[in-house]
């Protein structure tokens, strides 16, 4: 009998331990999702990381209580990721497949706009130690070339400058994104690399562009565009206004993106 | 004498089916979206046909450094006693719980072209990212430790009275091991390696951030599934049925080690 009554008391106490816990949960659920509210996500492709932290601080300044959450991927990540169902609100691709494969899929709400574009370079350790000239001396033997991936955009406009140069694409370690293109140059692993003319900025004390010449060289067009699934609807169409705007393509111009 | 087993509890057997499900239904998801019917095609393009050959290649290789490295590591750590002997199985243990991806970065510091000795071994070309050794370094530093552990447990529990007898008809230390200990232990040694082989044949991170990613070269099954999962998925899913299958053979041959149910 007082056995019992003991074993509903405790009952009783767990059971309170169990609601204030689950109280917790719910308030720290909730406050989570209220300061989801505001929050814009942003995919964008990996070239545009630096340019984009910019104008996403100050897109958070122009628009205060807003935050701008990006992820940056190579854009062909990215593309697959929208169309598995990651929610967020803006796509902004390195090219046009990309994005096409997003629209066809029915997950961009109106058209994409192109936004920016960009050309590519080589790029080589500081001071060009193995005298790298132009985009045929990447097939010399001997050399470590690091390219994207054919399904990234930049491993693709690579391919079709190799193929307006006349040189066959080079053996080379696949990258998953431009970044990593630049990491294994910038460490030193790899001798060559091609990028953005965009991605070889100043801060960089570690390698140098080799330029590629007009007639060998790419436009890359950037298009962005706001999703079907945007949990923030207006957040994500008033950070495509932001990018398009001149306030947005000053600063994508500072970091050497060409107007579309 | 046997316990008697329970009933299943029905609340216990809910939730317990929930996590089956989490490991089932994944596998299921991948049988349903393979290319069935054209995946003797997938599976024979050049590129699939590269992968298997450098995974093939660089899984066995390391396997083989594992087994000749690690044998003798297992041999002292279980049965000899120096100072700092738990510090050397602590640092042994460490690549099974350290993230790949981190033993990536933490090979480049060493053998990097500016690493640690990397600068000194680059001017007589010897380089390893970005080459197949490379790899084979990467798939090691992941998968020894597993083989290193399975034969220090085998090592330890041994009868080591054959072995005393041995040294007491005037066999010396060498011979023990190669004509005594190695047969005694020689069906934990498969099972050991083949746990090792197992996971240097799945490792990605350290591969990918230490050899790169070159198709012929350094890139094996994980990193093509990984890479080609974006630009053509249907090689993705095919090349992941691969090592689905192997995974399977590998524990169907050593079911009677590791499903032995007490």
């Amino acid at each position: 009998m007082r056995y019992s009554r003991m074993v509903t008391a405790r009952a009783a106490r767990k059971s309170r331990v169990i609601k204030a816990r689950w109280a917790l949960f719910g308030s720290i659920f909730l406050a989570a999702s209220a300061a989801g509210g505001a929050t814009v996500s942003v995919l964008a492709a990996a070239s545009l990381t630096e340019a984009f932290r910019t104008i996403g601080k100050d897109f958070e300044a122009a628009h205060p209580g807003s935050k701008v959450e990006f992820n940056f991927a190579g854009s062909s990540t990215l593309a697959r990721q929208i169309i598995e169902g990651a929610p967020a609100d803006v796509f902004a691709s390195a090219d046009d497949e990309n994005m096409k494969k997003v629209v066809d899929a029915g997950d961009v709400a109106g058209a994409p706009k192109p936004f920016v574009h960009n050309r590519l370079a080589i790029i080589v350790a500081r001071g060009n130690p193995k005298r790298i000239e132009g985009l045929a001396d990447l097939a010399r033997p001997g050399l470590t070339i690091s390219l994207a991936a054919p399904g990234v955009p930049v491993g693709r406009y690579a391919a079709e400058a190799f193929a307006k140069a006349k040189t066959p694409v080079p053996d080379a370690s696949r990258e998953a994104d431009v970044n990593a293109v630049v990491m294994r140059v910038s460490m030193g692993e790899a001798d060559a690399g091609i990028v953005y003319t965009t991605d070889v900025t100043a801060g960089r004390d570690t390698i140098e562009a080799v330029p590629i010449p007009e007639v060998q060289n790419v436009v890359a067009s950037y298009p962005i565009a706001q999703l079907t699934g945007a949990p923030n609807a207006s957040g994500a169409r008033d950070f495509v206004a932001y990018v398009l705007s001149p306030a947005g393509q000053r600063v994508l111009a500072s970091f050497g993106f060409l107007p579309p | 004498m046997i316990p008697t087993r329970e009933r299943v509890p029905i609340a216990a057997a809910i939730v317990a089916a929930l996590g089956a499900a989490l490991f089932i239904l994944p596998l299921l998801g991948l049988l349903w979206t393979a290319p069935w019917t054209d995946l003797g095609h997938v599976l024979f393009e050049p590129e699939a046909l590269m992968a298997m050959r450098v995974s093939l290649v660089c899984s066995v290789a390391a396997t083989a450094v594992s087994i000749v490295l690690g044998l003798p590591l297992a041999w002292i750590q279980a049965r000899t006693s120096f100072p700092g002997r738990s510090l050397l199985r602590a640092l042994t243990l460490l690549p099974v719980v350290l993230p790949p991806v981190v033993g990536g970065v933490a090979l480049l510091s060493v053998f990097g072209r500016r690493g640690l000795l990397g600068q000194f071994l680059d001017p007589f070309g010897i380089r390893l990212p970005f080459t197949t050794a490379g790899a084979v370094l990467a798939e090691t530093f992941v998968a020894m430790p597993f083989f290193v552990l399975s034969m220090e447990g085998v090592l330890g529990t041994l009868d080591r009275r054959l072995e005393d007898a041995a040294r007491s008809l005037g066999a010396n230390r060498w011979t023990v091991f190669r004509r005594i200990t190695v047969p005694l232990v020689r069906p934990s040694l498969a099972a050991g390696a083949a746990l090792c082989w197992a996971r240097a044949l799945g490792e990605f991170g350290a591969t990918i951030t230490f050899a790169g990613n070159f198709p012929g070269r350094t890139q094996t099954i994980p990193l093509a599934v990984y890479i080609e999962l974006e630009s053509r998925p249907e090689a993705a899913v095919a090349l992941s049925l691969v090592l689905l299958a192997v995974s399977l053979t590998i524990l169907v041959i050593m079911r009677g080690r590791w499903l032995e149910t007490p």
